[in-house]
C-alpha cells in the first residue's frame, strides 16, 4: 500500500519534467531562438492538432520551425511569417484565430450565450415577483380568518417543537455512542 | 406545456450539431491553396538527377499531383490506384516524392509499380511545405491553367475516384 502510493506519488511529481519536452534550439543564437519559439507558439502543428509548432516534434513542426528561423534570420517580422503560413495551411494554423467576420460567432458566442441567460433569468425573476404582487389581496374577513388560524397553530406548535428538540437530542446522543 | 417544449428543443438542436460534428473530419483542413495557382516550383526528377520538373511545363493538362515517400504506409495503401489509373490513361500523374531518400524512392516504384509520368525530388520538404502539405499523401487537382481545384488529403479511394476525381477531371478536361 505505502509503497504504492510512493509510487503514484512520483508519477505525480514527474508530471512537470515530462512536459517539459520541447524541442531543443539547434543554433546557438539564444535571442533568435527565443523569437523563433515566440513565433512558432502562434502556429498550430497540423498533424498534432492541439499542440504548436513550439511544442511539437513532429517533423512538419521540426521543418516549419525552421523555416520561421530562416525568416526571422532574413529580418521578416512575425506578421509576414504569419501570413505565410495562412497562405499555405489556411486560418487553421493560427493558434489564436483572427478577429474577422466568420470568426465573430466564435469570439462573441459565449458573451452572447451568457447576456441571454442573464436575461431569462431577469424575465423570470420579474414574472415571479409580479405573480407574488398579485397574489389575492385578502378581503377582511379572509384576514380575519388567517389571524385565527395562525395564533391557533402558534398555541399548538409547543407541542410539536419540543417533540422536535427531543429528537434530536435523542440523535445526537446515538451519533455520540 | 410551452415550458415543456423548451427543454426537448435545446436537446435536439445539440443531438443535430453533435450530429454533423460527427460526421466531418477534423484532420481535413480546408486549403487555401483551392482556386489559386500551383505554387511554382523547379526540382530536379527522382530518377533523371540532371533533369529539372517544374509546374510551368504542364500548362496546358489537367493534371495529378500526388505527395508520395517510400517511409508513408498509406501511400501503399492508394498506391494500386493510382497505378491504375495510369494503366488506363485517364489523366497524366506526377509525383512529388517528399522527403525521401533518392534510392528508397526509386526502390520503392521498382516494387510496387511506377504510375507516375515522373517525380519530382523534395529532399528538404520545402515545396511541400508550400503546397501546404502536412500529411502524405496527398493528391492535388491540377487544370490547364495552373490552378489548384482540388485536394485529397490522406489515401485517395475508389470512391474519392469515382465520385470526385473522374467527374471533374472530365469536366476540366472539356472546359
Amino acid at each position: 500500500m505505502v509503497k504504492e502510493l510512493l509510487l503514484s506519488l512520483l508519477l505525480v511529481i514527474s508530471i512537470p519534467f515530462a512536459q517539459a519536452g520541447e524541442a531543443a534550439p539547434t543554433s546557438d543564437d539564444l535571442v533568435l531562438e527565443k523569437k523563433v519559439m515566440a513565433v512558432s507558439e502562434n502556429l498550430r502543428c497540423l498533424v498534432c492538432q492541439n499542440q504548436t509548432i513550439a511544442d511539437s516534434n513532429a517533423e512538419l513542426a521540426v521543418d516549419l520551425r525552421n523555416q520561421v528561423r530562416e525568416k526571422l534570420k532574413a529580418g521578416q517580422s512575425e506578421e509576414d511569417i504569419l501570413k505565410y503560413m495562412v497562405a499555405r495551411y489556411g486560418d487553421f494554423v493560427l493558434f489564436k484565430p483572427q478577429m474577422k467576420s466568420s470568426t465573430w460567432l466564435l469570439w462573441f458566442g459565449p458573451l452572447i450565450m451568457l447576456l441571454g441567460g442573464v436575461w431569462i433569468l431577469i424575465v423570470n425573476l420579474r414574472q415571479r415577483r409580479k405573480l407574488q404582487l398579485q397574489a389575492h389581496v385578502l378581503s377582511a374577513e379572509e384576514h380575519e380568518r388567517a389571524e385565527i388560524l395562525l395564533s391557533d397553530t402558534i398555541k399548538k406548535s409547543d407541542v410539536p417543537e419540543n417533540t422536535a428538540q427531543k429528537n434530536i437530542a435523542q440523535k445526537n446522543t446515538k451519533e455520540q455512542s | 406545456m410551452k415550458r415543456t417544449f423548451i427543454p426537448l428543443a435545446i436537446f435536439v438542436v445539440l443531438v443535430v450539431f453533435l450530429w454533423i460534428g460527427l460526421t466531418l473530419n477534423p484532420r481535413e483542413i480546408p486549403s487555401p491553396l483551392i482556386g489559386k495557382s500551383a505554387p511554382a516550383f523547379k526540382l530536379v526528377q527522382l530518377h533523371e538527377t540532371n533533369k529539372v520538373i517544374a509546374p510551368e511545363h504542364l500548362r496546358g493538362k489537367v493534371w495529378l499531383l500526388n505527395v508520395w515517400a517510400s517511409w508513408c504506409a498509406t501511400c501503399l495503401q492508394e498506391h494500386p490506384l493510382l497505378v491504375e489509373l495510369a494503366r488506363q490513361n485517364i489523366v497524366p500523374i506526377y509525383g512529388l516524392n517528399y522527403k525521401d531518400q533518392r534510392a528508397a524512392g526509386m526502390a520503392w516504384l521498382q516494387q510496387h509499380g511506377n504510375p507516375y509520368i515522373l517525380s519530382a525530388y523534395d529532399l528538404d520538404g520545402r515545396v511541400g511545405i508550400d503546397y501546404g502539405v502536412y500529411g502524405v499523401p496527398e493528391t492535388f487537382v491540377i487544370d490547364k491553367a495552373g490552378i489548384i481545384r482540388h485536394k485529397v488529403i490522406g489515401a485517395i479511394t475508389l470512391e474519392i475516384v469515382e465520385d470526385k476525381l473522374l467527374p471533374l477531371i472530365k469536366e476540366l478536361n472539356n472546359g
